[in-house]
C-alpha cells in the first residue's frame, strides 16, 4: 500500500499527472461506521413507502399506508414517504443526514434467511463459500483498530479478523415473541409438548410478559455510540436486530419495531456527539418481502428492499432508486419488488467515498468474489 | 435375540440412538462406524477411570480433613469474639470452591468425551448412589464420591462398586453412618459408665437406604434394617462425633464402636466379628436376585423407557445373576437389547442430559455459558437431588410447562453465544434418521441462523432421546 507522499514523489519524478479523485494513502480514521443488520428481511416497501406509485394501493391493499397528514407516513419527495414511526430519522432526512436506497438487493435470489444473510455479510457470490465477512476484510484498509461487537458471538460481517473488541452488557431478557410463536409451530404435532407449551403461554399472557427487545437495541446503540466517540476507541461497529420476519400481523409489529429502530438511531446520534458529522450508519437487511399480503396480515419472503443510511457525513435528503414500479408485470416472479440496484455495489461506492479510499481497492480487498458493478458519486461528503 | 437387534439397529435412526441415547449427544462431525451396538460397547474399551480432568483433584479424605479443621477453628474463633465480627466461615468457602472445581471437571469430561457411553454410566451410577450436597461438608465431598468410588468401578462387579461407595466418607457422612455406634459396643458402654449424655446411638439411615435404594429395592423387614445397621457400626469418619479426636477426614473402621454379636439379615446368619460382618452382608446383597432385578429396572428405565417391559428387565437381571454381578455382562445385554434401538424417542432428557447434549451439539465451552445456573434454573443442580433416591428418571419430573420455557430461553442464549451459520446441516448431522420434517422446516425457516439453532435445541427430537 503506497503512502500518499511516496506516490507524489515518484509521480512527479516520472512526470505523471495526479488525478484529483484518486485517494491514496491512509483512510480517514476520524470517521465512524456503524452497520446495523436487520435480520429477518425488512419490508422496505413499508418503511420507504412509494405512495406516489400508481399501482401502490392496488398492489399492497390492506398493507398500504397513505400519504396525508393522518396517514402514518412523512413525505420525502414526490414518490416516497417514510413510515411515521421513524420520526427522528425523518428529521435527519430533512437536515440532509439521511439517505435511502430503494429496490436494492444482493445477488441472492432464493428465499432462505440463512443463505441470504450469509451472502449479505460475507459478500460472497454464493452462500457458505466464504467464512469471513466483508467488513472484516475492509478493516485492514482502514487501519483504524478493532471492529466492535456487542454480542457474545461475532457476526459473520466481522468474522475473519483478529481485531475484534467485544463488549456485551449483561442481559436477563425473555425470549422474543417471535421465537415463542415458532416454538408453538415446532410442537404442533407433539401432543405432550404442545399442551405444556400452550399452558405456559397462557400463563405468560396472564402475567403480562412484554417484549423488551426494543430496550436492548437502544441500550446497545448508546454503548456503541459512546465507545465509537472515544479518542482511542474503535471506529467500526456492528449492531444486530432481529424479529423483522413479519409473516403475521405486519402493520402492528413493524410500527413497534420501527419505533424502536428510530429510537436506537437517535441514541447513536446523541452518543456520537461531536463526531456525528463524521459518522455513517448503514441499516441493511438480507432481502425484502412480497408486495401483496399473505393470509395472516403479513408478508412472505421477497427480493428487493430498502437500504437506509443515516449520518452527518451523508449528502442526504434524497431517495436513490431506479424505480421499477409495482404493477404486475414489473414485479420479480410476479410477487416481489424488482431489484434494480445491487446492494454490495452501492456499499462499495458509499464506503469508498466515506473512507476516502479507492473503490477498486475496496472491491478487491473486501468483495473479491463479486463482479465489478455500477458506482455512485455524491452520496457522502468527502 | 441378536437377529432382532441386527434388524432394528440397522435402521437410519441407529447412529442417532447410539450417539444420543447411549452417548451424551452427537457433536458436529460425529458419526458411527460399523454396527451401532458394537460402536457403543467399544466406548467402554477406551473409558478412563482417572482421566486428567479428575486425576489432579483433591481427594475426599484430605478435603474432609481440611474442612473439619477449618470448621473447628472458625467455631473456636466465634466463641471468643463478638458476634458479627468474625466474617465468613472458611470451611463453607472451602466447600463451595471444591464443589465448583469438581463440577467444572464433570462438565469438562461430559463435553469432551468422544466415547461417552462410559460417562453416561458414571452419571447413572452417581444418581443410583445419590448423595446430596446440601450441607457444607457434603458440598465439598459429593463430587469425590463420583470420582473416587464410582468412576473406577463401573466396569467390574457390582459388589466392588457397592463396597467402594458405602465406605466412602461422602456416603458415611450423608446417611449419618459416621454418627452411628452399636448400643452394646465398647464405646457405648464406656460413655454410659461416664454418664456421657452425648452418646450417639444406632443410626439406621444408611442401612435402610442401602437395602431400599442401593440393592434390593424392597422385600426386607424392619428387623433386617436394624440388623444391617448394627453390622455397619464401626464405620465412621474421623473428626465427626463420636470420633472427634481421630484422624480428621479418614473413613475407617473403629472396632470399639462396632456392635458385638451375631447378626441375622434376610434369613442368613453372620457370626460375631468386626468389619468383615458388614462386608459379608453386603456381598450377599450384591448378588441377591432382588438386587439384580432392581439394578436391571433402573438401567432399563434410564436408557430405554420410563416403564420398560418386564422381558427387558428380566433379561438384564439374568445377565447380572448369571455372572455374579458382572456389570459388563449387564451392559452388553442392554446394548444388544432390541428394545433399546427403537426409532421412537421414549425418554425425555433430564436437564443435565439436555444441557450437555446441547453444549456438545453447538460446541460451546463451559467458560462461555453459565451451565451451573442453567441447571439450577431447570431444577437439577448437580449432586443436589435433596434425597438419597436421587433424581427420578421419568418424564413427568422434567416436562413441566415452566421448565420447558426455561429450556427455550436457555436454547436462545446458547445459540447466540456461538457462530453456527447453517443450523439445517447441523440438525441433520446430530439427529440422523430421527429429525422430523416439521422440525427440519421450522429450523430452516427461522429468521436467522441463531434462531434456527435455538429452535433445533428445543425441537421434540432434541428434547428426547
Amino acid at each position: 500500500m503506497l503512502d500518499r507522499r511516496d506516490f507524489l514523489f515518484s509521480a512527479l519524478a516520472q512526470g505523471v499527472v495526479m488525478l484529483p479523485h484518486i485517494a491514496l494513502g491512509r483512510a480517514k480514521t476520524d470517521r465512524r461506521l456503524v452497520v446495523i443488520v436487520l435480520r429477518g428481511a425488512l419490508d422496505g416497501l413499508h418503511v420507504v413507502v412509494p405512495y406516489g406509485e400508481h399501482a401502490y394501493h392496488a398492489a399492497r391493499r390492506q398493507l398500504a399506508i397513505g400519504a396525508g397528514p393522518d396517514s402514518g407516513t412523512i413525505k420525502l419527495d414526490g414518490l416516497f414517504a417514510l413510515h411515521a414511526a421513524l420520526a427522528h430519522t425523518a428529521q435527519l432526512y430533512a437536515r440532509g443526514d439521511a439517505l435511502f436506497i430503494h429496490a436494492v438487493a444482493s445477488s441472492y435470489r432464493g428465499r432462505s434467511h440463512f443463505d441470504a444473510q450469509n451472502i449479505l455479510e460475507s459478500g460472497g457470490a454464493l452462500p457458505y463459500v466464504r467464512g469471513d465477512g466483508w467488513l472484516a476484510r475492509l478493516l485492514p484498509l482502514l487501519r483504524c483498530g478493532d471492529g466492535l461487537v456487542v454480542t457474545p458471538s461475532v457476526p459473520l460481517l466481522l468474522r475473519g479478523t483478529p481485531d475484534i473488541a467485544t463488549y456485551v452488557p449483561s442481559r436477563s431478557e425473555p425470549p422474543s415473541e417471535d421465537l415463542l410463536e415458532r416454538v408453538t409451530t415446532l410442537y404442533a404435532e407433539d401432543e405432550a409438548l404442545r399442551t405444556r407449551w400452550r399452558d405456559h403461554l397462557k400463563m405468560r399472557r396472564m402475567a403480562g410478559a412484554a417484549e423488551s427487545g426494543g430496550r436492548r437495541l437502544r441500550q446497545l446503540a448508546r454503548i456503541v455510540g459512546y465507545l465509537l466517540s472515544l479518542q482511542n476507541g474503535p471506529r467500526v461497529a456492528v449492531l444486530e436486530s432481529h424479529g423483522w420476519d413479519t409473516h403475521t400481523n405486519q402493520v402492528v409489529r413493524l410500527e413497534r419495531k420501527l419505533r424502536n429502530l428510530d429510537a436506537a438511531i437517535a441514541e447513536l446520534e446523541l452518543a456520537l456527539g461531536a463526531h456525528w458529522p463524521d459518522s455513517l450508519v448503514l441499516v441493511i437487511t438480507e432481502f425484502g418481502r412480497t408486495v401483496a399480503a399473505n393470509g395472516t396480515g403479513g408478508t412472505d419472503h421477497g427480493t428487493a428492499s430498502a437500504l437506509l443510511m443515516v449520518g452527518g457525513a451523508l449528502r442526504g435528503g434524497k431517495v436513490v432508486a431506479d424505480w421499477p414500479g409495482l404493477s404486475g408485470a414489473a414485479l420479480h416472479q410476479g410477487r416481489d419488488l424488482m431489484p434494480t440496484t445491487d446492494m454490495h455495489a452501492v456499499l462499495i461506492s458509499v464506503l469508498s467515498e466515506f473512507f476516502a479510499l479507492d473503490p477498486g481497492s475496496i472491491a478487491r480487498e473486501a468483495f473479491p468474489d463479486l463482479p465489478a458493478g455500477r458506482s455512485w458519486d455524491g452520496l457522502v461528503r468527502t | 435375540m441378536l437377529g432382532n437387534t441386527m434388524r432394528l439397529h440397522t435402521g437410519p435412526h441407529g447412529p442417532s440412538v447410539a450417539m444420543n441415547r447411549f452417548g451424551l449427544g452427537a457433536r458436529p462431525g460425529d458419526g458411527v462406524d460399523g454396527p451401532p451396538p458394537a460402536w457403543v460397547l467399544d466406548h467402554l474399551a477406551t473409558y478412563r477411570a482417572k482421566p486428567p480432568a479428575t486425576a489432579t483433584l483433591e481427594r475426599g479424605e484430605p478435603l474432609a480433613a481440611r474442612f473439619l479443621k477449618a470448621q473447628r477453628e472458625f467455631r473456636a474463633l466465634r466463641r471468643e469474639r463478638a458476634p458479627g465480627s468474625v466474617g465468613a466461615n472458611p470451611a463453607a468457602v472451602l466447600a463451595e470452591e471444591a464443589y465448583a472445581v469438581q463440577l467444572r471437571a464433570r462438565i469438562a469430561l461430559a463435553l469432551q468425551e468422544q466415547a461417552s457411553f462410559g460417562e453416561r454410566l458414571v452419571h447413572f451410577w452417581s444418581n443410583h448412589f445419590a448423595v446430596s450436597a446440601d450441607k457444607p461438608l457434603l458440598r465439598a465431598l459429593a463430587g469425590t464420591l463420583e470420582f473416587e468410588a464410582i468412576r473406577p468401578h463401573i466396569l467390574g462387579r457390582f459388589s466392588e462398586l457397592l463396597l467402594a461407595v458405602e465406605r466412602h466418607p461422602a456416603m458415611l457422612v450423608y446417611l449419618d453412618q459416621a454418627r452411628s455406634i452399636g448400643p452394646n459396643s465398647v464405646l457405648a458402654r464406656q460413655r454410659s459408665e461416664r454418664r456421657d449424655n452425648s452418646v450417639p446411638g444406632l443410626n439406621e439411615n444408611l442401612a435402610r437406604e442401602l437395602l431400599e435404594l442401593h440393592t434390593l429395592g424392597g422385600g426386607y423387614s424392619q428387623t433386617d434394617v436394624v440388623e444391617l445397621a448394627l453390622a455397619l457400626t464401626g464405620w465412621a469418619v474421623g473428626g465427626i462425633q463420636p470420633f472427634r479426636d481421630r484422624e480428621l477426614g479418614r473413613a475407617t473402621f473403629h472396632a470399639e464402636a462396632h456392635e458385638p454379636g451375631e447378626r441375622q439379615c434376610l434369613r442368613r446368619r453372620y457370626p460375631d466379628g468386626g468389619e468383615e460382618q458388614a462386608l459379608a452382608i453386603l456381598h450377599d446383597l450384591s448378588v441377591h436376585p432382588s438386587t439384580a432385578r432392581h439394578v436391571a429396572l433402573k438401567l432399563a428405565r434410564h436408557f430405554v423407557a420410563d416403564e420398560p417391559t418386564i422381558a427387558l428387565v428380566e433379561r438384564l437381571a439374568q445377565a447380572f445373576l448369571r455372572t455374579g454381578g458382572e456389570l459388563m455382562a449387564v451392559y452388553r445385554a442392554l446394548v444388544e437389547a432390541p428394545e433399546a434401538w427403537t426409532s421412537e424417542l421414549a425418554k425425555f432428557k433430564s436437564p443435565w442430559e439436555w444441557m450437555i447434549s446441547a453444549l456438545r451439539a453447538v460446541q460451546l465451552p463451559q467458560e462461555r455459558f453459565p451451565v451451573r445456573r442453567g441447571l439450577s434454573d431447570l431444577g437439577q443442580p448437580v449432586w443436589r437431588p435433596r434425597s438419597p433416591a436421587g433424581w427420578a428418571d421419568q418424564a413427568q419430573t422434567w416436562a413441566a410447562p415452566y421448565t420447558l420455557y426455561v429450556r427455550v430461553r436457555l436454547a436462545e442464549k446458547m445459540a447466540e453465544a456461538v457462530e453456527v451459520d447453517d443450523p439445517r446441516a447441523l440438525a441433520h448431522g446430530i439427529l440422523p434418521g430421527v429429525l422430523s420434517r416439521r422440525s427440519a422446516s421450522v429450523v430452516a425457516e427461522a429468521d436467522r441462523a441463531a434462531q434456527g439453532l435455538a429452535l433445533l435445541l428445543c425441537a421434540p427430537e432434541f428434547l428426547r432421546r
